[in-house]
């Protein structure tokens, strides 16, 4: 049973209205922006290891700094998230101490390892573009303060999408074996990118959208990464590991194997590849900086 | 403590609202704007506010019904229309009675 002011609520978010952090909001709502903005906060911070791992091995000066660059933007968007986060009641700490003792979850596509730098430029290109699909879509989330920060994150992707690119560029220009790199990454990326937005839960039923927290039902935003990047990947000669993808011309929209869900919940909960030793990393680091914070907070005191 | 990041984007544009920095002091709170919003030069001038120093005003009752005030205070197309039939220049493109 909603009662009269939630009922009031959901209906001024149902109408594009835009809820600030010392406006009443009800608790369902507060406790459902925390869980998800939480997750987004995670992915970005679990999402800077994969690429960690090639710092040292990327190919070039060049690349090094690029890729530096982009761990920090990604470590900076975590920054700001857990900001939004704090300021909806939950601390920073909290939110690291959930994560690393995997209460917490984080995105599907940050649990499985990066093979070689077939696998780094597959990243930053077309999980980015599958990321960016979804933030753009949260600059109309009802919840104002989040929908700000992600216009900078969602500049910032963009340029990431453009390195990642640059990056696939060079490898399939290059020898056959740079060529196959890519195919191989290709293969490997292509199923967490289709689980990546989610199951087909009509808009109707998603509580996310019904909140509008999130602007579009899941299908939409895959049918989107489709859309743009199907055509992307076909022109460079890379062949798409599903026989069953193709988009039926008379409804617009495409059509591709199942994906595993199953799978997806197994590996989000914590059950992935990487996710055991990503977790570790994340643990020990905390261990290993939480002195700098209380040299800073007693020096700030 | 938080801070509230306000950034320019080029001189002479209004400062706007950016997001926060939670820091322990103002130097470290310096810093971390630095980092967070103006690595890529994408601010040429930042403000940085103590939360506690904003003070926000969001009700603007209007009891004494002051829509003079308002531009919709003013309906000047229906007795723009009447004067216009008054002097007979209905027929002519408005402001083209120059003769």
């Amino acid at each position: 049973m909603v009662d009269t002011r939630t009922q009031e609520f959901l209906e001024y978010v149902q109408s594009d209205g835009q809820v600030e952090t010392g406006d009443w909001m009800p608790d369902e709502y507060r406790a459902r922006l925390i869980k998800f903005i939480e997750m987004h906060g995670n992915s970005e911070l679990m999402g800077v290891l994969p690429e960690r791992d090639w710092i040292l091995r990327a190919p070039t000066l060049q690349r090094k700094l690029a890729l530096t660059a982009k761990i920090q933007d990604e470590v900076g968007h975590a920054q700001l998230i857990y900001r939004v986060v704090e300021d909806l009641g939950k601390p920073r700490s909290a939110c690291l101490d959930d994560l690393v003792s995997g209460k917490s979850k984080f995105h599907n596509v940050f649990h499985y390892p990066t093979k070689t730098w077939g696998d780094v430029g597959v990243i930053a290109w077309l999980v980015d573009a599958a990321a960016i699909v979804s933030q753009k879509a949260l600059l109309k989330c009802s919840y104002a303060p989040y929908a700000r920060i992600m216009k900078k994150i969602c500049w910032e992707e963009s340029f990431h999408i453009l390195h990642g690119r640059d990056v696939i560029l060079t490898l399939v220009t290059g020898t056959e074996e740079q060529f196959a790199l890519v195919q191989e990454a290709l293969d490997r990326w292509w199923a967490p990118l289709m689980q990546f937005h989610g199951n087909q839960i009509p808009a109707e039923e998603d509580p996310m959208f019904v909140w509008r927290i999130k602007s579009q039902a899941n299908e939409e935003a895959r049918q989107q990464f489709l859309d743009g990047y199907v055509p992307q990947i076909r022109e460079l000669g890379l062949s798409i590991p599903d026989p069953a993808l193709r988009k039926d011309e008379e409804t617009g929209t495409w059509l591709y194997t199942e994906p595993d869900w199953d799978d997806l919940r197994s590996v989000v909960t914590g059950h992935g590849p990487a996710s055991a030793e990503r977790l570790a990393f994340r643990r020990l680091s905390r261990e290993d900086v939480a002195w700098v914070e209380r040299v800073v907070l007693a020096e700030a005191a | 403590m938080v801070f509230e990041v306000f950034r320019q984007e080029r001189k002479g544009q209004p400062f706007q609202h950016a997001g926060s920095v939670t820091a322990p002091d103002g130097t470290f709170a310096e810093i971390y704007a630095r980092e967070q919003y103006a690595r890529r030069q994408e601010s040429v001038a930042l403000w940085l506010v103590p939360r506690d120093a904003v003070s926000e005003i969001d009700e603007f009752p209007d009891e004494f019904e002051m829509k003079y005030r308002r531009v919709d205070g003013y309906s000047i197309k229906a007795r723009l229309h009447e004067a216009r039939e008054r002097a007979g220049t209905l027929d002519m493109a408005p402001g083209a009675a120059n003769e």
